[in-house]
C-alpha cells in the first residue's frame, strides 16, 4: 500500500534506479545527476514524513506492513511464553499474551493481534477481540499481580468485535471489568499504542501507568468513518473527521492524554524494523524504571490522579 | 468505533417516533395525546403521565427526564442538587453549531449536561444519585457526565452514602474525542473506591444503555436492575448487522436479553422500582427498614424459576 502523499517519492526513486543502470552501462556518465536527485530525494522524504495530516496518519497506522502486537512480543523481549485461554470458555486469538522477560526482569505481556494477511486475519478476526479475549487479559493481569510482574500492553485494534456471541457473552460487562480491574491493578502497566486505538476495545487493555504511542499510529473514540458517517452522513468524508477527531499522538500528548511518542523510522515502522523494536524497548524499559520507583501506595494514586484529571470542561 | 450516540436507530425519542407512520394513526392533537412509540396506540396524556409513561397496552416503557426520575423515585422534597458548576467545553473545535446545540439542549433539559446529580431520600434512606437524561445529547458521556458521575461516587464513598445511577446513553460523546474515552476508566476507578469504603453501588440500566456508558460505569454495580425492553449492549444493532451481514431477532440486547445471559439482577417495572430499591437499600442498613417495605411486594420470598 503507497499513500497518496508518498507517490512523488517513488517516482523520483525510480527514476533514479533507472539512471543508475544507465550509469552502469557505461555508455554515459550520470553520477553527478545521480547524486542531486539523490539529494533531492533525501529531502522530499523528510519533507513528507513530517507534514503528514491526520488522515495519512490513520492509514500509516492501518499499513498492511506495519508491525503487530507479536513482532514486538518476539523481537523487543528475550523470551516470551504465550499463555492461552480465558478458563471460562475459550481461547481468543485476536489477543494474544504471555510471560515475557528482559534480562532478569520477567514482565506480563499481551496485545491485539492483526493478521498479516487474509488467512491469518480470518484466524485473528482482524485484531477485533470478543469478551473471551478480554477475559484472558484480565486473567494474565491478575496473574501478574500475583507475582509482582509489570504489565505491558500493545494496543493495535479497530475495535471490539461487534457480533451477536462477542454481545450474548457480555462485551460491554467484559470491557468495563478489564477497565476496572486495570486501575486498581498492584502492578505496574505500561501500554504502548502501535498501530489503531480503536474506542472501548483499546481502551479494555489500554489503561496503564504510562502510556506510550508510536508516532504513526491513532487513538481515537471513533473510527474516522463512523464520525463522518454520523456528523455528515457521508463515510467518505473520514479524512475530515480524522481532522476533527484529535486522534493523532501530537495532539493527545498536548492535552495530557498520554504520556510519550516513540519516534518511527521515515516511512514508518516497517522501513527499519530494527530501529524501531529498539525505540520502543527503551522507552518501556526507561518508563518501567520511573514507575518502580514508586511505593505501591505511591503507584495507586499515581494511577488515580492521572485519569483524575482528564476531560475538558468549565467550571463557573 | 462504538461510541456515539445515534446509531441505535431502533430506539427512537418519543417525539420522533411519533412522526412515523402518521398515514395509519388517527389525528390527535400532540398536546392532550401521545402515541405509544411500542404499539402506536393513542394514550390520553393525563392518564400516559398517571401511568408513569408506561404503556397500558404493550408495557412499553418511555424514556423519562432526569428530573421525572427524580419524582418517581425519591422522596418529595428531599433532593438536593450537586456539582452544578460544571458546564461542557469543545476541546476539539467542533465549533459553533455544536455548540448551539448543547446551550439547546441546556436550555429543553434544564440540565448543564446529560447528567443531574445530587443527594435525596428514598424511602428512609439517604443516598448520593445521578440520573442520565437522553434529551441531553442522547445522554452521550463527555467530560461533563464524567466528571459529575466520578464526583458523585467519591461523595458517596466520602459521606458513606449508597450511589444510585440510572443510566440513559449511547455512549462517549464523539465531539470530545478521546476525552470522552477517558471518561470510562475515570468513573471506574473511582467505583473501585467507593466499593474499597464498603458503600453500596446500585445500577438501573434504563432505555438505551450502550457502548461507553455500557462499557464503564453501568456494567458494575453490585447490583443491577434494569427497566423492562431498555436497549442495552456494547455494539450497535446497525453495526452488528452490518457485519454478520443478516438481521437479528427483535429482543437482541433488551434488558430481558441480559437478564438471561447473567448482566442483570432483575429487570423491575418502572411502578416497582422505588420499592424495589427501598427493599435493596434494606439490606445494606437494616435501622432504616421499616416493616411495610417488607410486605410491600408479595414475591418477596420467592426464588424464581
Amino acid at each position: 500500500m503507497i499513500l497518496d502523499v508518498e507517490k512523488p517519492l517513488l517516482e523520483l526513486e525510480e527514476k533514479i534506479l533507472e539512471l543508475i543502470k544507465v550509469n552502469e552501462s557505461g555508455k554515459i556518465d550520470l553520477s553527478k545527476e545521480i547524486k542531486a536527485l539523490e539529494k533531492k530525494a533525501r529531502e522530499l522524504k523528510k519533507d513528507i514524513y513530517s507534514n503528514l495530516t491526520p488522515w495519512d496518519r490513520v492509514l500509516m497506522a492501518r499499513h498492511p506492513q506495519r508491525l503487530t502486537t507479536g513482532d514486538y512480543l518476539e523481537a523487543v523481549f528475550d523470551d516470551f511464553f504465550e499463555l492461552h485461554g480465558d478458563r471460562y470458555y475459550s481461547d481468543d486469538a485476536a489477543l494474544v499474551g504471555g510471560l515475557a522477560s528482559i534480562g532478569d526482569q520477567t514482565f506480563m505481556v499481551m496485545g491485539h493481534q492483526k493478521g498479516k494477511d487474509t488467512k491469518e486475519n480470518l484466524k485473528r478476526n482482524f485484531g477485533m477481540v470478543a469478551p473471551d479475549g478480554f477475559r484472558k487479559a484480565g486473567r494474565l493481569m491478575k496473574l501478574a499481580e500475583k507475582f509482582g510482574y509489570p504489565v505491558v500492553t500493545f494496543i493495535d485494534t479497530p475495535g471490539a468485535y461487534p457480533g451477536i456471541e462477542a454481545e450474548e457473552r457480555g462485551q460491554f460487562e467484559a470491557i468495563s471489568k478489564n477497565i476496572a480491574l486495570m486501575a486498581g491493578l498492584d502492578v505496574p502497566i505500561i501500554t504502548v499504542i502501535i498501530g489503531e486505538g480503536g474506542s472501548g476495545g483499546a481502551l479494555a487493555i489500554a489503561a496503564g501507568d504510562r502510556i506510550l504511542m508510536l508516532e504513526n499510529s491513532i487513538y481515537s473514540v471513533i473510527s474516522p468513518e463512523g464520525c463522518a458517517s454520523i456528523i455528515w452522513r457521508d463515510a467518505s468524508k473520514a479524512s475530515d473527521a480524522a481532522n476533527a477527531l484529535g486522534l493523532t499522538g501530537e495532539f493527545l500528548l498536548k492535552n495530557g492524554l498520554i504520556d510519550e511518542i516513540i519516534p518511527e523510522p521515515l516511512g514508518g515502522v516497517h522501513k527499519d524494523r530494527e530501529k524501531s523494536y529498539f525505540a520502543v524497548k527503551e522507552a518501556i524499559l526507561r518508563n518501567l524504571e520511573m514507575l518502580q520507583k514508586f511505593t505501591l501506595e505511591e503507584l495507586k494514586n499515581y494511577r488515580y490522579d492521572k485519569y483524575r484529571k482528564m476531560g475538558s470542561f468549565t467550571e463557573k | 468505533m462504538n461510541a456515539f450516540f445515534d446509531k441505535f436507530k431502533t430506539n427512537k425519542p418519543a417525539a420522533e417516533a411519533e412522526g412515523e407512520g402518521k398515514v395509519q394513526a388517527p389525528k390527535v392533537p400532540s398536546d392532550l395525546w401521545v402515541k405509544c412509540s411500542g404499539c402506536d396506540t393513542p394514550i390520553y396524556r393525563k392518564v400516559f403521565e398517571e401511568k408513569l409513561k408506561v404503556c397500558d397496552k404493550c408495557g412499553f416503557h418511555h424514556k423519562l427526564s432526569s428530573y421525572e426520575r427524580i419524582s418517581l423515585l425519591t422522596e418529595p422534597g428531599s433532593f438536593e442538587e450537586l456539582f452544578t458548576e460544571i458546564l461542557p467545553a469543545d476541546p476539539l473545535n467542533f465549533g459553533e453549531e455544536y455548540m448551539t446545540k448543547l446551550a439547546a439542549d441546556q436550555k429543553k433539559t434544564n440540565l448543564n449536561d446529560a447528567v443531574l446529580t445530587g443527594k435525596a431520600k428514598v424511602g428512609e434512606h439517604n443516598v448520593a444519585l445521578g440520573f442520565m437524561d437522553f434529551f441531553f445529547r442522547g445522554g452521550s458521556m463527555g467530560s461533563v457526565v464524567g466528571e459529575k458521575i466520578t464526583r458523585i461516587l467519591e461523595y458517596g464513598a466520602d459521606n458513606r452514602l449508597p450511589v444510585i445511577i440510572a443510566t440513559c446513553s449511547g455512549g462517549a460523546r464523539m465531539q470530545e474525542g478521546v476525552f470522552s474515552l477517558m471518561q470510562l476508566v475515570k468513573t471506574n476507578a473511582a467505583i473501585n473506591r467507593l466499593g474499597e469504603a464498603g458503600v453500596p453501588y446500585i445500577v438501573i440500566m434504563t432505555d438505551p444503555t450502550t457502548a461507553g456508558v455500557a462499557a464503564s460505569f453501568a456494567a458494575i454495580g453490585d447490583v443491577i436492575l434494569a427497566e423492562p425492553g431498555a436497549i442495552i449492549g456494547f455494539s450497535g444493532r446497525r453495526v452488528i448487522e452490518q457485519t454478520i451481514r443478516q438481521k437479528l431477532p427483535p429482543d437482541f440486547q433488551s434488558a430481558e436479553f441480559y437478564q438471561k445471559h447473567g448482566f442483570i439482577d432483575k429487570v423491575v417495572h418502572r411502578r416497582m422500582m422505588k420499592k424495589t430499591l427501598v427493599r435493596i437499600l434494606n439490606f445494606f442498613n437494616p435501622k432504616a427498614k421499616k416493616t411495610e417495605d417488607v410486605v410491600a411486594e408479595p414475591e418477596k420470598q420467592t426464588v424464581e424459576v
